[in-house]
């Protein structure tokens, strides 16, 4: 299990610029595999367009309790980058002036941020169709500060998107470090109680699956029937939707594929499972993704490699819906993740 | 000269079989993704019944595709491993079976 994020070892894939030219180099430099522009070109879809803005994705925050083998955002205790009020209070009135109608807070833990409920309070008076509040469980039983959360969700209707990697304690750990498993399990319970994930309940829990490896998800209907009979017989607990979400080659990711040598490999079943369908409905075309401290970004993968809108307002206290819906997406070899097969988002597929 | 006689990047051209012939290419192709669509068996059992069978011919090809596809059914090493058991135990099986055949030969010739 990581310790440490690689920002915090120094690691040179800590840095954007190397992962951008890694993903830019080789395989794809020499033409073993096409760049992910010429992938979209040879079926039309270049340059990738946005359509209307639907879904509004705050990164408040790079601090986490978890120090995940797989996480895009290198996220850990170690960091400290964290969403101040005043650039909330500019996502607010984004909310409040715009037709964004979904809200998806992520992270890092995004209860980490000391003005997470306040946000939260905030923005539920706005009436938000749909809030999401990505947590991974295990926050909940942390600090006994957070041991109100199912309730404070359930308050405010939040819709609870959740990270379990498998249903087997082994593949948990593996990737999310030792006891997460036990904790996730514990978390799920306790949100099971308030009414989250019960059946015909409004309070929506869904979870998140992601590999534990080098390979990419199945079929998310056959590994939801999994999860579901294996959670409800082994645990007794509830939940709604699963998301099957591929791992993305970038920071994290990217350094374990590299150091296992797998990454040639992955980066050949990515592009294999190209799916044209799966680039109409990718997660860019109607979400903006927003950073710890204001910047906008296509989505919380290009915020981590460091590249912003292509548009000169490309602050939230600049947000302009129209001059936003006119951009060009920016794109690189990761995005083959979002393509792949039935296409993968933080919604799950999409095609 | 090629050094080895396999190379784990020609799984990646096996496609390219149709090459050279390819109605029959592509029969076997169509033939071989309806064998393992889900029917009476499920897509998982299938998957794990295929790891067992490339144990027993032996293909590094299919070892390498089936642990790829287990994984990502969800199948866990301990499945996976019980899968090669039962090839194992098939292909030592036949081994002794032909035992009774040397016993009958030697019964025979023997006063």
């Amino acid at each position: 299990m990581l310790l440490k994020s690689l920002h915090a070892q120094h690691s040179a894939l800590s840095k954007t610029e190397r992962q951008l030219e890694i993903l830019s180099n080789g395989i794809f430099k020499d033409g073993y595999l096409p760049t992910f522009a010429d992938k979209i070109k040879s079926v039309g879809q270049f340059p990738l367009r946005p359509k209307k803005i639907e879904i509004l994705q705050l990164n408040v925050g790079y601090m986490c309790n978890q120090v995940c083998a797989h996480c895009h955002v290198d996220a850990g205790p170690d960091r400290k980058e964290i969403m101040t009020v005043e650039t909330m209070q500019h996502c607010l009135d984004v909310i409040k002036n715009t037709g964004v109608h979904t809200l998806d807070l992520t992270g890092g833990a995004p209860e980490m941020n000391p003005n997470f409920r306040w946000f939260v309070e905030e923005a539920s008076k706005l009436g938000v169709q749909d809030f999401i509040v990505r947590s991974n469980l295990t926050i909940i039983l942390a600090n006994k500060k957070y041991h109100d959360l199912p309730a404070f969700f359930a308050k405010h209707n939040i819709h609870v998107i959740s990270s379990l990697p498998y249903y087997k304690r082994e593949k948990t750990d593996k990737q999310r470090g030792d006891g997460v498993f036990d904790k996730s399990i514990k978390a799920l319970q306790m949100l099971n109680e308030v009414g989250y994930g019960m059946p015909n309940s409004n309070l929506k829990l869904d979870l998140v699956y992601n590999p534990s490896g080098a390979f990419l998800p199945t079929d998310q209907k056959a590994l939801e029937h999994d999860f579901k009979i294996a959670l409800k017989e082994d645990f007794n607990i509830d939940f709604h939707n699963l998301f099957a979400i591929t791992n993305l080659p970038i920071s994290r990711f990217l350094d374990y594929l590299i150091n296992s040598d797998n990454y040639e490999d992955y980066m050949y079943s990515l592009v294999e499972a190209f799916n044209p369908k799966a680039v109409d409905n990718v997660m860019c075309t109607n979400t903006i993704s927003v950073s710890y401290d204001g910047w906008l970004y296509d989505c919380d993968f290009n915020q981590m490699l460091g590249l912003k809108v292509a548009v000169s307002d490309n602050h939230i206290s600049k947000f302009n819906e129209e001059i936003l819906s006119n951009r060009n997406i920016l794109i690189s070899q990761h995005c083959y993740g979002c393509t792949a097969g039935a296409g993968s988002s933080c919604q799950g597929t999409v095609a | 000269m090629e050094k080895t006689y396999y190379d784990p990047a020609d799984l990646k051209k096996f496609g390219k079989i149709t090459d050279w012939n390819k109605e029959l290419g592509d029969t076997f192709f169509e033939y071989y993704g309806k064998v393992f669509e889900e029917g009476s068996l499920t897509a998982r059992e299938k998957s794990l019944i295929a790891l067992a069978v490339s144990h027993t011919i032996q293909c590094p090809y299919c070892i390498d595709a089936y642990t790829g596809d287990g994984l990502k059914r969800g199948i866990t090493k301990e499945e996976m491993m019980e899968a090669v058991h039962v090839a194992a135990a098939i292909r030592s099986g036949a081994t002794l079976v032909h035992g009774v055949q040397m016993m009958n030969k030697y019964d025979k010739l023997s006063m």
